[in-house]
């Protein structure tokens, strides 16, 4: 290789970290090093190369304290240190004093919980809003990751907006269980929780007002997604409006009946669903029934026995 | 991990059930969950199986203990379901014999005196379906058991231990699936 070259390679070098050194300065100074100085010329050019880093200090030390920031995704380990570049997707009521804020955190490549401590006196993050969030730290329950933002954290709002990768996910599958708290239910007024004997958690003795919902469980097999369905999809899923539930629980005198009523025609079939997945959920948005058996699917599946024999 | 995550429900031909004798549990406590290891490598605790219920029977001497027999193109499951299965044993009373039925269960084992070991299903839920529904299992059954076969070739730990204790032969087990498929074909000819 000749001076030329070489100094055309660390000119481009230089250039990709946005710094502009002509390629015939940088041959000068190499020239007069090897053959003026009798230097080397891994050395000369390393002498170039820290020449012109000290001439340009402020990118060089710019790149050394680039944040790195982690996908949502890619979290696979607990108690790590880690950026976001994420945006407020939801924002759920903290169910104690110690946390300050709870919800769902996204970036392009899915969504994941945050839990903000109290003690941490971080600012409130806003709903929707897009926030670059240094030093929080993973957690992980129930198999399931979530991050911590603590004292160390920092958090600054960002100018443009993360896109939220629609974390939509289509499983089919048949469902093999509903869960207690399916079918006719009560929800406080104020604040939408579940009303339990009449009582809410926050807002106590209170008159609830009547919905449906489905907690199931969706098992293909392989592997199991606890899938809840609201009450429109509840209605059309079960063909049991609220009406009729409300109806139907008046005349037993007991709620469950509805429960019952729904087991009865979603148990043991197969259904392919779509929903936004949260931490615990797939939260259902739309369902179908699987696809009519076609003769092809018998012989495809033949024909993978026969290659197997 | 304070709660354990939900057992997954396998599906398996009757056929392979009947010669699974490999119970284990993976440590010693006493909650830990039992699994069987049938001869294809399913790892299983919890079951789901849609088939025809032919018989039932109510040979509880004080309180109710429902026998129950479903078949699948391969064979039959044997269902035993007793005062901790309430649930299921108030669907079982309600239907009417036979009918297409999808069970959710858990597995059982018992050694007669001296005898083979005898497996069987502990029902969490019984109900009703419509032939489609069983036609559609009988399909999934055969996908996952043809995917457990192509794996016993492989490397793992489940597989090598069926491979081990059972000697499977992979051939056998291809034949059940193709009779089992064959026989659904008829149904859906153009």
């Amino acid at each position: 290789m000749n001076l030329k070259e070489l100094a055309e390679q660390i000119s481009a070098r230089f250039l990709e970290q946005g710094v502009k050194v002509p390629a015939s300065e940088i041959e000068q100074r190499l020239h007069s090093l090897f053959y003026d100085f009798k230097v080397p010329i891994e050395e000369a050019t390393r002498s170039v190369v820290s020449y012109y880093s000290k001439l340009h200090p402020k990118q060089e030390s710019a790149s050394a304290t680039e944040v790195s920031y982690t996908k949502i995704t890619d979290i696979s380990a607990e108690d790590k240190w880690i950026n976001l570049r994420a945006r407020v997707v939801q924002l759920w009521e903290p169910n104690s004093p110690s946390i300050a804020q709870v919800g769902l955190l996204g970036d392009e490549t899915g969504t994941i919980k945050f839990t903000s401590w109290s003690n941490a006196n971080l600012p409130i993050l806003k709903d929707g809003q897009s926030y670059s969030v240094r030093n929080v730290v993973t957690k992980s329950w129930q198999g399931r990751f979530s991050v911590s933002l603590n004292k160390a954290s920092e958090i600054v709002p960002l100018d443009e907006e993360v896109a939220v990768g629609r974390a939509e996910e289509e499983i089919a599958g048949a469902i093999i269980d509903v869960q207690s708290g399916s079918g006719l239910i009560k929800r406080c007024p104020e604040c939408s929780r579940v009303v339990v004997k009449g009582y809410c958690a926050e807002h106590g003795k209170v008159s609830g007002v009547y919905d449906l919902r489905i907690k199931g469980v969706l098992d293909n097999g392989e592997v199991v997604t606890d899938v809840l369905f609201n009450r429109e999809l509840t209605e059309r899923l079960t063909g049991i409006t609220l009406a009729q539930a409300k109806e139907m629980a008046m005349e037993a005198l007991d709620q469950n009946v509805v429960a019952d009523a729904m087991k009865a025609v979603i148990i043991g079939r197969y259904y392919v669903v779509r929903g936004n997945k949260t931490p615990r959920w797939l939260l259902i948005t739309d369902f179908k029934e699987p696809a009519q058996i076609k003769e092809e699917d018998i012989g495809t599946i033949l024909e993978r026995a026969q290659e197997l024999l | 991990m304070s709660l354990r995550q939900r057992e997954v429900a396998r599906r398996l031909f009757a056929k392979e059930l009947n010669e699974s004798t490999l119970f284990y549990k993976e440590h010693e406590d006493t909650y830990a969950p039992q699994y069987l290891l049938t001869p294809t490598g399913a790892k299983c605790n919890r079951v789901f199986v849609v088939g025809t219920l032919t018989e039932k029977e109510n040979v509880g001497v004080d309180s109710d203990y429902w026998r129950a027999r479903i078949a699948d193109p391969t064979g039959v499951f044997p269902i035993y379901a007793g005062q901790y299965q309430q649930q299921a044993v108030t669907q079982l009373s309600a239907i009417e014999v036979p009918a297409f039925v999808a069970v959710i269960g858990k597995l059982n084992v018992f050694h007669a005196n001296d005898g083979p070991v005898k497996v069987s299903i502990r029902p969490e839920f019984i109900n009703v379906v419509d032939s489609e529904t069983r036609n559609r299992w009988v399909l999934e059954t055969a996908e996952k058991t043809l995917a457990r076969i192509d794996r016993l070739r492989r490397d793992g730990e489940d597989v090598a231990k069926a491979r081990d204790y059972y000697g499977t032969d992979a051939s056998l087990y291809v034949g059940v699936v193709i009779e089992a498929v064959k026989a659904l074909k008829k149904e859906y000819e153009t």
